[in-house]
């Protein structure tokens, strides 16, 4: 697996922060770098406490695609979410059986630390998060300083990150300025742009427009258009319209009932999983009959 | 006479186009309210004042808090009567509101004021010797010209200034433990916290002065000796409220850095700590504000002095804290008003600690940096 740079930086750049204490490289590790990477999650069952609320979820995230999780609220698709950068992990009673596997390796196994995987595995918040004791050049570059890597041309990867977000025009002359000044729908792209500047492989996204309104949605659905050449994209989302415009696949995740786990009704292209659905169920929440 | 047609007109059919928006005035105070409220009050006076003169009485704290009590209850009813019983509610609320605060303001105020009264003429009149000149040739017999504060403003803040560095980064650490780590231990440490903001000063004077004065006594009483029990002083108060600051941050934040590869120490540090800044600085003034006015670990620990001492290691020191206990207590009239000054001196310092300690905390990347941006209106999208 070879690390395109768009910079032309040396490629070693970030290859600092993902071997960051952990010695070289094995084979098959996958690195960080600006190719999108396919992840692949196998009989993934999930717990809080005793609380079992994902049952044996299996989807294939495809490289280079966007892939929608839709389904009612409390259906586990945010915590399947967080489960794919370890970010549930944050939850201390939280317990997991399956496995999670980027490009063939185990986010869960002795391959890769922690940091590493979530170097590699981007995220993007419900509600825009932008660091208020930073300026907006220092949030994209937040990354990097948090992980310890060195950055050559700073202000040409702020750039980029702030071009790929959609957000240059707006903030080229005002970078200095903090983080929160900007409006909600800019703050959101700030944090997309600070996920990219440490070049994940996969971008995930838990409802990334709920805050916001429909021009910023629309703004920020076109930048997940333009990015999902270089990233996976796999996206929560509550709108179906949503999953519909940007998403190439798409998995409902349905509960049984109350207190029951969460689990996959149909996984599938966007356009099979609405227009000619497999399982009646699926039918009858894409049409909004219920749920 | 034609130009005010011409304006009349216009404010009656201003043009869409041109017509310029004014934010209203503020509301007109009304003026029948003022008038409920200054005639309830005078006739609260008047009566009270006519029962105590008829009945002989001479009580001028009784004849106010009567008058006041008379005064909210003739306020009460005036209201009631004239608008109704919610109306009387909500005027009686406001009024106890602004009571309560007032009443809350008098004893600072009070305490600020006398303070400047019986020390400001001391060092007006003998300005510049009674900052830079020490005690050494002061005596009860001597005028208060030969007094001078140096020493003890010197003393003040190497002890202060040490127990700062001393406690500052133990405390930060200890409230990031706290929040950030958690764990059953912390649960240990913030009983033992808690109980070190309940003991009283003089046992952290004591404890010093067998720990570290007694055994070395041939080196006895010095600043550092002092500034170790102000470090005691100092560590929970700043360790409580850095907590209570770290606390609020928001967890989204920490999620964020997180989310982006960072190594949990990394994030407490890039992403924490800096957004608790302003907040972390407060924390540090009140621990400050604790130790400058402690009196009973520094004279045990310190042992005061009458010449300036600069060196904190070696030999006694004065303060400001001892140094006034020691004038307030003298048997000259000299010495008493000597120490009036010291008091000044005292809280003057302390309100330049303060402002300094605000323009450090929150003035240094300006502009840009969090406090100012991060309440202001948020700018309209630009699509």
């Amino acid at each position: 697996m070879t690390t395109v740079n768009q910079l032309g930086a040396p490629t070693d750049q970030f290859g600092s922060a993902a071997n960051h204490g952990a010695g070289p490289p094995g084979p098959g590790m996958a690195p960080a770098g600006n190719t999108p990477a396919r992840l692949e999650a196998t009989d993934v069952s999930a717990w809080f406490g005793s609380n079992k609320v994902l049952e044996r979820i299996s989807l294939t995230m495809e490289p280079g695609k966007v892939t929608a999780l839709i389904g009612p609220s409390g259906c586990g698709k945010s915590t399947f979410l967080r489960i794919l950068n370890r970010m549930h992990e944050l939850i201390p009673t939280a317990a997991l059986s399956g496995s999670v596997a980027l490009d063939g390796v185990d986010v869960y196994g002795p391959q890769l630390r922690v940091t590493e995987t979530r170097l590699r595995v981007g995220m993007v918040f419900q509600r825009p998060n932008p660091f208020p004791s930073m300026t907006i050049a220092q949030n994209v570059l937040a990354g990097l300083r948090l992980s310890g890597t060195r950055v050559q041309n700073a202000d040409d990867l702020v750039q980029e990150c702030l071009e790929r977000a959609g957000l240059w025009r707006e903030t080229r002359n005002r970078l200095n300025e903090s983080g929160v000044s900007l409006s909600g729908g800019q703050q959101q792209r700030l944090c997309i742009a600070r996920s990219l500047a440490v070049r994940p492989r996969v971008l995930l996204m838990d409802e990334p427009c709920s805050a916001l309104d429909p021009i910023s949605t629309g703004v920020i659905e076109e930048t997940i258009r333009k990015l999902c050449h270089d990233v996976t994209i796999v996206i929560v989302t509550h709108n179906m319209q949503q999953a519909q415009r940007v998403s190439h696949n798409c998995a409902l995740f349905l509960l049984d009932g109350e207190g029951m786990p969460g689990h996959i009704v149909e996984a599938g292209p966007t356009t099979q999983v609405f227009d000619d659905p497999r399982d009646p169920r699926t039918a009858d929440y894409v049409h909004g009959r219920f749920g | 006479m034609s130009s005010v047609v011409d304006t009349a007109a216009q404010s009656a059919a201003p043009d869409p186009a041109t017509r310029i928006d004014r934010p209203h005035g503020r509301p007109v105070v009304d003026s029948g309210a003022a008038l409920e409220l200054v005639g309830s009050l005078l006739a609260s006076v008047a009566a009270v004042w006519l029962v105590f003169t008829v009945a002989g009485l001479s009580a001028p704290f009784g004849l106010g808090l009567c008058s006041l009590i008379g005064f909210v209850v003739l306020y009460g009813v005036v209201e009631w009567r004239l608008h109704g019983i919610l109306h009387a509610k909500d005027r009686l609320a406001t009024l106890y509101v602004w009571l309560g605060a007032g009443i809350a303001f008098v004893p600072l105020a009070a305490i600020i004021i006398y303070v400047l009264v019986k020390g400001l003429p001391v060092l007006a009149s003998h300005f510049p010797h009674f900052l830079t000149g020490d005690m050494s040739k002061a005596g009860p017999a001597e005028p208060v010209t030969a007094a001078g504060m140096s020493a003890a403003i010197v003393g003040t803040l190497e002890q202060v200034g040490l127990a700062t560095l001393f406690s500052v980064p133990i405390a930060v650490f200890t409230a990031t433990y706290l929040n950030e780590i958690r764990g059953w231990f912390s649960l240990v440490v913030r009983t033992v916290v808690d109980s070190m903001t309940g003991t009283p000063s003089i046992i952290a004077g004591l404890f010093i002065y067998l720990l570290w004065v007694y055994p070395r006594h041939t080196n006895g009483p010095s600043g550092f000796a002092a500034s170790l029990a102000l470090t005691i002083m100092m560590l929970p108060i700043v360790t409580r409220s850095a907590e209570e600051v770290l606390r609020i941050v928001p967890g989204s934040l920490r999620e964020a850095a997180l989310a982006l590869g960072s190594p949990q120490w990394r994030m407490i540090l890039r992403v924490v700590l800096p957004t608790a800044r302003a907040g972390l600085v407060t924390a540090v003034i009140l621990g400050i504000a604790r130790a400058v006015g402690e009196t009973a670990p520094v004279l045990f620990t310190a042992g005061g002095a009458s010449k300036m001492n600069w060196d904190p290691f070696h030999g006694q020191q004065s303060d400001l804290p001892i140094q006034i206990y020691q004038l307030i207590f003298s048997p000259s009239v000299n010495g008493v008003r000597e120490g009036w000054g010291g008091a000044l001196v005292l809280v003057l310092l302390v309100l330049t600690l303060f402002v300094l300690a605000r323009v450090v905390g929150s003035g240094r990347r300006s502009g840009s940096r969090s406090r100012r941006f991060a309440f202001v209106g948020r700018r309209q999208v630009d699509p």
